[in-house]
């Protein structure tokens, strides 16, 4: 049997699970230089983890199994997760084991269980943050799905390694259908990784949190896998829209040098996402929960076009 | 002497309807009723299961002939792959409902006679098993007859409230008009045969071998999709379906949600594509669009509803769409002469009526549970129900996951069956098809998506939190007969999830048999583990792997935190410094759905009052508010009000010929005798 994709599996595990934090502090150094104040480093989220790793966990007195099988469970899906996206290879295992359907139903079972952990307890705040992720989820995923179907439409699939595939060494022409499908996808990103105009990850204001409200009531270990599992799912929405939108770099020929370059370069592409991102971030406001549907209806109306366009364009 | 599966079936069938008389005498000893009553239809259902999981195995086709009924008349029994695929279905969900009955129905003991129960309990089981096996329409139809008259006494079990009587009259009514659709159609079909002049048209294989003109053809399906659907309660024939099925008891309500509305989507196959067999691509459509209706609105109905039942109930609404969502690609496809696809659309559908059966019938189990031990189906009132019924909690908790089609568990694998049968639609000739049918995937990844949100708030609200009503109920868990029901459904709902290649392999001669594709080759291709349903390269998805993955992640983790002590605290709950806490605080079921009550408002008809409570206080600091909420299925108003006013100014017009004058009457038998005289001469 071969071993060498097994390698790059466990190997791509690991970078994405050691990357994330790195990822995240850049995100938030870059955030803080365009807004004009110091950054605590890019290597501050590794800082927290640690720190909360070593502290005790401190646990209302009516939470149930459930509130403390979520951080295991959200951790779990995200490193599945990490396995599945192709970053380093396309030959992996787990890739064949789980398509893109299975992917974003990962996600799903993540947010799933972690709404139910914030009315394990019984506070407003859990609640509410259930109810609205509930509800943006609901918005947001059937206009992920519509993005990725158009571009599974393309590549007559939905297994990533094969979409990478063809778009990879198909025609470098610009499609249409991929471009809408893009900015949907830049605009689900957005809500389903939390960020600003959707959710304020840096915010525990009562009002306006969302993810925030959901996990208030987590500490010590526990809270750092939810945190970890967080950063992981913004770096695999980003080495996900690069896998799918910009696949250059990813390692077709299963070799040793080509897994140590596709690694350059997802940390290339990362570092341009986390630039994008950072620029959307600052450039807009929070959104009023309502006129979220606005925002995810145009990601929907987005998808449709990439869709429509490539039915009748190509 | 060798047995055939029509023997299994058929002594399923006959100890049903032994049972009756026996259970009628039984007056003393309800205990011993109950028990000897619901093991015997736990073997019953067994028997029929075997059956149909044999011949759909072996891909055969048992016929015989009873000769009872009017004189040259006799039934008719089939068993072929796509009735045994359905004798499965129902045999398996009502094997685990019946012992989940014996635990159950012990509640009812000393309150009530449970004569009627058994007796109609098992007389719905016969009927569905023989509207399954029926092969030709007079005996189908008297099977759907027996179905729904013994499911209407189930439904009015508990007959001193109102609110039953009410229910089940609807359900009656409703029930009624679609079978005059469905006799009709099979009155047109039959008529055809034999161009209505003798009787042999009335058998299945009569109507399989004749060959239908396309408007007769439209018209016998449209009336017998008309008359399926409104047994299915697909939108906007569902309004008695969420009134019928909360108040029945909950074993009943999980067979009717479970299987009984998977007899009507047997018919709709058994007429479209075994009867007919030759359509046009808009029946497909037209069915592919109900489904999209029915499952959207469904799933957004059940979102807004308090009744744990009745979400329930709704949510079957939803389910049932997505399985016409599954028949209708398979229709379209089988039209353009894709039978592969067809093949791939159709197994999706049925992998979702079996997937259906379990997680449905799991949940109404585990409702019932709810009911039996708290007392209570409101959900504003309950909550925190998981410290006292660990073992509900944690059931119910597997048919959530599964029917908000998250892997690994079973609804998933239908789900994802489904999109990728929507998927393949650019193969369709037609370019108009091809842009609208991949619409169709995203409302039903809106309705999925809709329906993880539904059930994170039936059971966060439920079960988590504290108990929101004012007197906190001494509740205990279910005894070991209910338990044991629900393990078996959930284990089910996990090994449908892990082993679909098993599963398909297995259910693969229905689609032989009926679009004369099977999938399994392709679909099992990598070995039991890889589902990969057309190719390797178009999509492939391992529940195993997945499964496995997480729980070695999960595990992992868990071992390598603990390696240092792993210390936790118990503490009350942080109230911020302000009052303290308390139940009251807490989302309940109508402030979880309010976000999309708001975006998805126009689809309901919802009045919505805050007023000052009284005394009228201070208007700054109220100390008391009235908050007034009614959300209406505007299909009641839109359809079903005028048509009960009509009928009731009908009626009201035709009664005035009744005068009670013997005169008046007199004259109109004169009148009747003289206008026949001169037309009929």
């Amino acid at each position: 049997m071969n071993l060498y994709p097994f390698i790059t599996e466990i190997l791509q595990i690991l970078i994405i699970l050691a990357v994330s934090p790195a990822f995240v502090g850049w995100v938030r150094m870059l955030k803080c230089w365009l807004q004009g104040r110091t950054s605590a480093g890019l290597f501050q989220p590794y800082r927290d983890i640690m720190k909360l790793f070593a502290k005790d966990v401190i646990l209302a007195e009516n939470a149930s199994w459930i509130f403390r099988l979520t951080p295991y469970l959200v951790f779990g899906t995200a490193t599945l997760a990490g396995g599945i996206v192709p970053m380093l290879s396309l030959d992996l295992p787990l890739s064949a084991s789980a398509d893109v359907i299975v992917l974003v139903a990962l996600f799903a079972i993540a947010r799933f269980f972690t709404a139910l952990a914030g009315m394990d307890i019984g506070t407003a705040f859990g609640g509410m943050g259930s109810s609205r992720e509930m509800t943006i989820a609901s918005l947001a995923e059937p206009a992920m799905l519509m993005a990725i179907f158009t571009i599974s439409l393309a590549a007559r699939s939905t297994s990533l390694s094969q979409i990478v595939q063809v778009i990879y060494s198909g025609q470098s022409v610009l499609r249409p259908s991929l471009a809408f499908a893009f900015i949907a996808f830049v605009l689900i990103s957005l809500a389903e990784t939390g960020r600003i105009p959707v959710d304020n990850p840096a915010t525990h204001l009562e009002l306006t949190m969302i993810h925030e409200a959901m996990i208030l009531e987590y500490s010590g270990r526990h809270l750092a896998l939810i945190e970890w599992a967080g950063m992981m799912k913004l770096a695999l929405f980003m080495a996900l829209g690069a896998a799918l939108f910009f696949p250059w770099g990813i390692d077709a020929s299963n070799t040793a040098t080509g897994a140590a370059l596709a690694f350059l370069f997802l940390l290339l592409k990362l570092a341009a996402s986390g630039v994008v991102l950072v620029l959307i971030e600052t450039g807009l406001a929070k959104m009023r929960l309502f006129r979220l549907t606005e925002f995810l209806g145009s990601a929907f109306l987005m998808a449709t076009l990439g869709m429509l366009s490539f039915f009748i364009l190509e | 002497m060798t047995i055939s599966p029509m023997d299994l079936a058929g002594s399923a069938v006959t100890l049903l309807l032994a049972m009756v008389l026996p259970a009628m005498l039984v007056t003393r000893h309800q205990r011993l009723l109950v028990n000897a009553g619901f093991i015997l239809t736990a073997i019953a259902s067994l028997l029929a299961a075997a059956a149909g999981g044999w011949t759909v195995s072996a891909g055969m086709t048992n016929q015989a002939i009873l000769a009872v009924g009017l004189p040259d008349l006799p039934f008719h029994l089939r068993i072929d792959p796509l009735a045994g695929f359905f004798l499965v279905v129902v045999g398996l969900l009502s094997f685990f409902v019946s012992i989940y009955s014996i635990g159950y129905v012990k509640g009812f003991l000393g309150q009530r006679p449970l004569n009627r129960l058994v007796i109609f309990y098992s007389l719905f089981l016969a009927g569905m098993f023989m509207v399954i096996l029926a092969d030709d329409a007079l005996f189908f139809l008297i099977a759907w007859e027996v179905m729904a008259a013994a499911s209407y006494f189930l439904v009015l079990f508990e007959d001193e409230r109102i609110e039953n009587r009410r229910a089940a009259f609807l359900y009656i009514v409703v029930a009624h008009v679609g079978a005059i659709a469905i006799l009709l159609s099979f009155g047109v079909m039959a008529g055809l045969v034999t161009g209505f002049e003798g009787f042999h048209g009335y058998t299945f294989d009569a109507m399989r071998k004749a060959d239908f003109s396309p408007e007769w053809a439209t018209a016998a399906f449209l009336l017998a999709f008309f008359g399926f659907s409104a047994k299915a309660g697909v939108i906007p024939l569902h309004v008695w379906l969420p009134e019928a099925h909360p108040v029945a008891p909950s074993n009943v309500s999980a067979l009717m949600s479970g299987v009984m509305l998977k007899t009507a989507i047997y018919g709709i196959i058994r007429v479209t594509f075994d009867l007919i067999s030759v359509f046009p691509w808009w029946w497909g459509a037209l069915v592919l669009i109900t489904g999209l209706i029915s499952a959207v609105m469904g799933v957004l109905f059940a979102l807004m509803q308090n009744d744990l039942k009745r979400l329930l109930a709704y949510s079957s609404v939803e389910n049932i769409g997505i399985i016409l969502i599954g028949i209708g690609l398979a229709m379209i496809f089988t039209s353009f002469q894709l039978h592969l696809l067809a093949g791939l659309a159709l197994i999706a559908g049925l992998y979702h009526v079996l997937n259906h059966a379990m997680f449905k019938g799991l949940l109404f189990m585990g409702a019932g549970a709810v009911l039996h031990a708290a007392h209570e189906r409101n959900m504003e009132k309950m909550g925190g129900l998981i410290h006292m019924l660990p073992w509900t909690s944690a059931l119910f908790l597997i048919g959530c996951i599964s029917i908000s089609g998250l892997p690994p568990f079973n609804g998933f694998v239908s789900e994802w069956l489904t999109f990728q049968a929507f998927l393949l639609s650019p193969s369709l000739p037609s370019p108009l098809m091809k842009l609208l049918i991949p619409m169709g995937a995203a409302l039903l990844a809106l309705t999925a998506a809709l329906s993880a949100a539904c059930f994170v708030k039936a059971f966060g609200i439920t079960f988590l939190g504290h108990w929101r009503g004012e007197h906190k109920p001494d509740v205990r868990e279910t005894n070991w007969l209910m338990r044991s029901g629900m393990i078996m459904a959930a284990v089910l709902c996990l090994c449908l999830g892990i082993l679909p290649t098993v599963v398909i392999d297995w259910m693969d001669k229905v689609p032989e048999q009926l679009v004369g594709a099977s999938i399994s080759s392709s679909a099992g291709a990598f070995g039991w583990m890889w589902l990969t349903p057309v190719a390797r390269e178009r999509a492939s998805y391992s529940g195993p792997m997945v499964f496995l993955v997480i729980i070695a992640v999960i595990v992992i983790a868990y071992l390598l935190l603990h390696v240092r002590s792993g210390a936790i605290r118990r503490v009350p709950l942080w109230d911020c410094g302000f009052e303290k806490v308390n139940q009251r605080m807490q989302y309940t079921s109508t402030s979880f759905a309010m976000p999309i009550r708001r975006i998805f408002g126009f689809i309901f008809s919802i009045r919505e009052q805050v007023k000052p409570g009284t005394p009228a206080t201070d208007r700054t600091f109220p100390v008391k508010i009235h908050y007034y909420l009614r959300i209406r299925d505007r299909f009641w108003g839109w359809l079903y009000k005028p048509l009960v006013d009509v009928s009731f100014w009908i009626s009201r017009r035709v009664g005035r010929l009744q005068q009670g004058r013997i005169q008046s009457y007199l004259i109109y038998s004169f009148v009747t005798i003289i206008v026949l005289l001169m037309f009929m001469r």
